[in-house]
């Protein structure tokens, strides 16, 4: 299962360390990044591929759990979505 | 990875209100019926928490894998009227319990389908059902009645549209907040998955899944990007954030079919307001370049809203159904609260305005001591401009006792609150007791 995670926040030291970190740990395939700071507001997307049997429910607890631990916002969605909406 | 599209995509769902406003199973009942009405109740009991047992679990793990927000999970099911069966004397009181405590069980927020169809004529069981409607409403909590009084094809049933102004009264004298869940329509839809209007019709498959989509705080954003485009340009812009709203509908509609393994029907091009800032469809007339809804101008931006939402929507999905406009309920919209307690917008004008959208006079509180003979002449008006216009009206009508115009009523939630609008005080009771039919107009006659 392919996913998008987006982080937002203030921007500052060890934020892609972090997110990255916990991804290795629940053994998740980065697959593309793109992070870039917009008016101060750090900004990352990922795609990224979830372990087979991976329960995604549990990933995006962990993932949610480690934004409010470094005072990010952290989200995860299936890819899919974003094809539905904007490609024909 | 394109980076833009995925934090429009975000950006609609967390600021701009873009969600899925419904995700409502269509149960057909017909095959419940046993001439019986105790043993009937059973069979739609059983039905019901079998093919939607999953409903509620399926769209919510859709909502939290996806991201994006399903607003309220419902059923509609068979105009009750028709499961009748062979009894002579039915009593659906039994039937609206089965639906409600399915409907508690599965735990979906509302069930639709408590109706009749009499565009043509009452049979016993119609009359029934139709009187029995208050009673209905007052001993549930997530039922929803709809009589279709009308259609172009059928002309105006006058016999029904006298009774049902008197049910809306006996229902306001119960509690007023209950006639909230009654919707009296001309040329109603047999897919719709909004409520209070929604149910099942006979032509419909056994189960399926219908989508209601709704995002008019995506569409006001875009138009508020472009305060000096031409409407040519306005159109585009409202065309292709549509059609992005609509695809919406038509993944999860599909992805909730797929997991629950039943046939997925139909998306619902519809703007539908709730009264939260921003998620607001006067407001999209206002940022058109209106003072206020109700202004001159209000008729032709709604009209240039709802064909545009439509001509964006329709390539968006599989099959287009339902209602599919613009929502102009008063009390679910925060800018048509404003409008009428200012008196900026008066029924006349919203009247005019349901010409050209969906669906009708929705959701509008009027004085308690509005006579029923009154309430039978708004509904023959709404139900005369869908006739006459070949598309859906309806009016939602809410007479509250003992409060006048410049009271208001709440109704609490995504309903919002309405304030008391003024009603014409003259005496249609010659014009509406005369009885009988108001025949088809001669455009339906196209064989």
């Amino acid at each position: 299962m392919q996913v998008i995670v987006t982080v937002i926040g203030t921007d500052k030291v060890g934020i892609i360390a972090q997110v990255t970190t916990k991804l290795a740990e629940l053994n998740v395939n980065i697959l593309d990044v793109s992070q870039t700071i917009m008016q101060g507001a750090f900004t990352m997307m990922l795609l990224a591929k979830l372990p087979e049997g991976a329960e995604f429910g549990a990933v995006k607890g962990d993932l949610q759990a480690l934004g409010q631990e470094i005072g990010v916002d952290i989200k995860i969605a299936r890819q899919e979505i974003f094809d539905a909406m904007h490609k024909l | 990875m394109e980076t833009n599209q995925i934090k429009e995509t975000i950006q609609m769902i967390a600021e701009e209100n873009l969600d899925i406003r419904t995700v409502t199973m269509g149960i057909s009942l017909l095959d419940c019926v046993t001439g019986d009405i105790q043993k009937t109740a059973v069979n739609v009991y059983n039905k019901i928490t079998t093919k939607a047992k999953q409903l509620v679990p399926v769209a919510n793990a859709i909502s939290s894998e996806y991201g994006i927000p399903i607003v309220n999970k419902r059923i509609s099911v068979t105009p009750i009227a028709m499961l009748a069966g062979a009894d002579p004397h039915p009593d659906f009181l039994p039937l609206a319990k089965a639906m409600d405590d399915a409907a508690k069980a599965v735990e979906v927020d509302l069930i639709g389908g408590f109706s009749a169809t009499v565009q043509n004529g009452c049979t016993p069981a119609d009359l029934a059902l139709m009187a029995q409607i208050p009673a209905a409403l007052a001993a549930t909590d997530r039922v929803c009645a709809s009589v279709n009084i009308g259609s172009t094809r059928s002309g105006l049933n006058m016999d029904a549209v006298k009774q049902m102004g008197q049910v809306v009264k006996n229902i306001a004298a119960i509690d007023p907040k209950l006639a909230m869940k009654l919707v009296i329509f001309c040329n109603a839809v047999e897919d719709n998955p909004f409520m209070a209007g929604a149910f099942w019709g006979v032509s419909e498959g056994d189960v399926a899944i219908n989508t209601g989509v709704s995002g008019p705080g995506v569409v006001q954003r875009a138009i508020a990007n472009q305060p000096e485009a031409s409407f040519e340009v306005i159109c585009e812009t409202i065309k292709q954030t549509a059609f992005k709203v609509s695809r919406m509908g038509q993944f999860v509609g599909k992805v909730a079919a797929e997991r629950l393994g039943v046939p997925f029907n139909i998306v619902d091009l519809s703007l539908a307001p709730t009264p939260a800032q921003g998620d607001s469809v006067a407001e999209i007339l206002e940022t058109l370049g209106l003072s206020h809804v109700g202004t001159p101008g209000t008729t032709a931006a709604l009209a240039l809203l709802n064909d545009a939402v439509k001509k964006g929507g329709i390539m968006a999905a599989e099959r287009v159904g339902g209602l599919s406009g613009a929502f102009i309920p008063v009390s679910e919209d925060a800018n048509m609260i404003k409008a009428a307690e200012a008196g900026h917008i008066t029924l006349e004008k919203l009247e005019a305005m349901t010409a050209v959208c969906s669906v009708g006079l929705d959701m509008i509180a009027v004085p308690g001591e509005t006579p029923a003979t009154t309430i039978s002449g708004m509904i023959a008006d709404e139900a005369a401009i869908g006739m006459i216009n070949n598309k859906t009206t309806a009016v939602r009508v809410i007479p509250v006792p003992g409060k006048d115009v410049g009271d208001a009523i709440e109704f609490g939630g995504l309903f919002g609150s309405a304030p008391i609008m003024a009603v014409n005080t003259g005496d249609a009771s010659v014009f509406v007791n005369r009885g009988g039919h108001i025949p088809a107009p001669i455009h339906s006659f196209k064989n």
